[in-house]
């Protein structure tokens, strides 16, 4: 397997299955781990990276657990594929930014990645499509398990796993479930919904983690806590709060189809028109457009496209996966130009192989 | 005065009168922009920043103790790693795993700021957490090694050699 080979596959995350699929597009979890016998990155020299990047390299190739994984080197790859594999959710962007030796792990199937001398030497990553909270602790767990045969961690009694972040110590466990709310913030209730979760210790982010802006109207809820709970208490905290904020998108999703049906179906409907006839557009716009058929398709509004076709245009207009899929380096402007086109020709496409299907019938 | 939603000086005086009766509130400059852009991309930023949660508590720690036991304390450094309580303290990250028992005390104080409890319950690794101990020690001695092997003092770092190696037999004869 190669990179490549990532670019015409969906991905784990963006299956657009699995429970409360309307709303909830993932749910992910993320253990930090270190090694004992090594110092954490920020004393790290370039000579203890390369060997911790070993260690995880023998694991990796020993274990029939790890059949079949892509094992890159990050700092060795182009920019371009960087920030496609941030893109993919594979790795942060600060593994992607970094400048030491540094590797990435993953599973053919993007249900789980390893992330090697990140802030932590490991970061053990999985993915489910939908609200599966469960599914995914056991799989990231399962991981966990298999390279703790090989390796002694850094552990204390009382500390639990220790991290280079003391706000990571403990479980060293971050879940995040990534939600699309697009009627909450259309209604403007999505500040109110986030002043509350922050009152639960619950994080907000953007699509891309940290201090990354709500793109596509996609938000990602997680743990601030991560000592003093088990991971079973820290699992049940976040999946006790996620069905009354779904509710609250529900509800605000009803309310606007109620209230303003032909004001919100023009919006989804000029959203869709914008999208298959532009001649340029940027990233932004293309996923604020897309998270409105989203919208649409999920009340009804739109019947000819569905949820994970949808989902692979959000990852396709990015410009990494753009570029990839046209298959040359493209400055601004020409990547506008070329994400237009590619829109048209999918949405069009789309569109009159619904047609026939309709005449056919 | 200090501000309402940090432990930084206020600035900021502001009356607000949107609400039903008038509010006032007290901000440092930072915590002001903040409040003055209430959207939810600035919602989503503001909850990002909680990058820099250890950095804010660590800050708000060192407020709390006097200037002659601060300079004490950023003077302690970790054998291990040579990380100073100073460079954790501004840095947010820690150096090594044996941080957490140099710098003990202070993390568990800093611990409860954070996450409200500096008990950890849950997961624990199938290996005994001495061996986890007795690997960061390693740390040391390797570098330890390699300053004798630098300085020509090739007996000392041959007795470092066999007890790194005893270490490592150690934990490999003794797996979980």
């Amino acid at each position: 397997m190669t990179i490549d080979d990532l670019l015409r596959k969906r991905g784990e995350w963006l299956r657009g299955e699995g429970p409360e699929s309307d709303i909830v597009v993932s749910t992910r979890i993320r253990l930090a781990r270190n090694l004992a016998e090594f110092p954490f990155a920020s004393r790290a020299s370039q000579q203890d990276r390369e060997k911790i990047e070993e260690v995880i390299r023998q694991v990796v190739s020993q274990s029939p657990f790890f059949k079949d994984v892509l094992f890159v080197e990050v700092d060795k790859i182009s920019e371009l594929d960087r920030q496609f594999l941030v893109e993919r959710q594979l790795m942060s962007r600060e593994h992607a930014e970094a400048s030491h030796p540094r590797a990435l792990v993953i599973h053919p199937t993007e249900r789980f990645s390893l992330m090697i001398n990140e802030e932590d030497h490991l970061r053990i990553q999985a993915v489910q499509s939908g609200l599966n909270l469960e599914a995914c602790w056991q799989l990231v767990n399962e991981v966990d398990d298999e390279i703790e045969k090989h390796v002694v961690y850094a552990f204390d009694e009382k500390f639990g796993y220790l991290t280079a972040c003391p706000t990571n110590a403990g479980t060293g466990m971050r879940v995040s479930v990534m939600l699309h709310m697009p009627a909450l913030g259309m209604a403007r209730q999505i500040e109110k919904v986030f002043r509350s979760l922050q009152k639960l210790s619950l994080a907000v982010r953007g699509l891309y983690g940290e201090g990354s802006q709500a793109m596509g109207e996609l938000y990602q809820i997680s743990n601030q806590i991560t000592l003093g709970r088990s991971e079973q208490e820290i699992l049940k905290n976040i999946g006790d709060i996620i069905p009354s904020i779904l509710n609250y998108e529900r509800e605000a999703r009803a309310f606007l189809l109620k209230e303003s049906r032909d004001q919100l179906h023009d919006r989804i409907s000029r959203a869709y028109g914008i999208l298959r006839t532009a001649q340029m557009i940027s990233s932004e716009e293309a996923m604020h457009l897309l998270s409105s058929v989203r919208m649409g398709v999920m009340l009804g509004l739109i019947e000819d496209l569905d949820i994970p076709f949808l989902n692979d245009l959000f990852l396709h207009v990015q410009p990494a996966h753009l570029q990839k899929l046209v298959g040359t380096e493209l400055d601004g402007d020409d990547r506008n130009l070329e994400r237009a086109r590619f829109l048209r020709e999918q949405l069009n496409r789309r569109a009159s192989a619904g047609q026939q299907k309709s005449q056919s019938i | 005065m200090k501000c309402q939603r940090c432990d930084k000086e206020a600035h900021f005086h502001i009356t607000e009168l949107t609400g039903p009766k008038p509010v006032e509130i007290h901000l440092c400059q930072d915590c002001v922009r903040e409040y003055l852009s209430e959207n939810p991309n600035e919602a989503v930023a503001a909850a990002g920043a909680a990058a820099s949660l250890a950095q804010q508590m660590l800050q708000q720690m060192a407020v709390s103790q006097t200037a002659e036991e601060l300079e004490k304390l950023d003077k302690l450094s970790c054998p291990v790693c040579g990380i100073t309580y100073f460079q954790f303290r501004t840095q947010g990250r820690l150096g090594c795993a044996h941080d957490y028992t140099c710098f003990r005390k202070e993390l568990e104080n800093l611990l409860v700021h954070i996450h409200g409890e500096n008990q950890h319950y849950g997961k624990r690794p199938s290996r005994p957490a001495k061996h986890s101990q007795l690997l960061t020690t390693l740390i040391r001695l390797r570098r330890e090694m390699q300053q004798a092997i630098a300085e020509e003092k090739y007996e000392l770092a041959g007795q470092i050699r066999d007890e790194i190696r005893h270490i490592e037999n150690q934990v490999k004869n003794h797996p979980g």
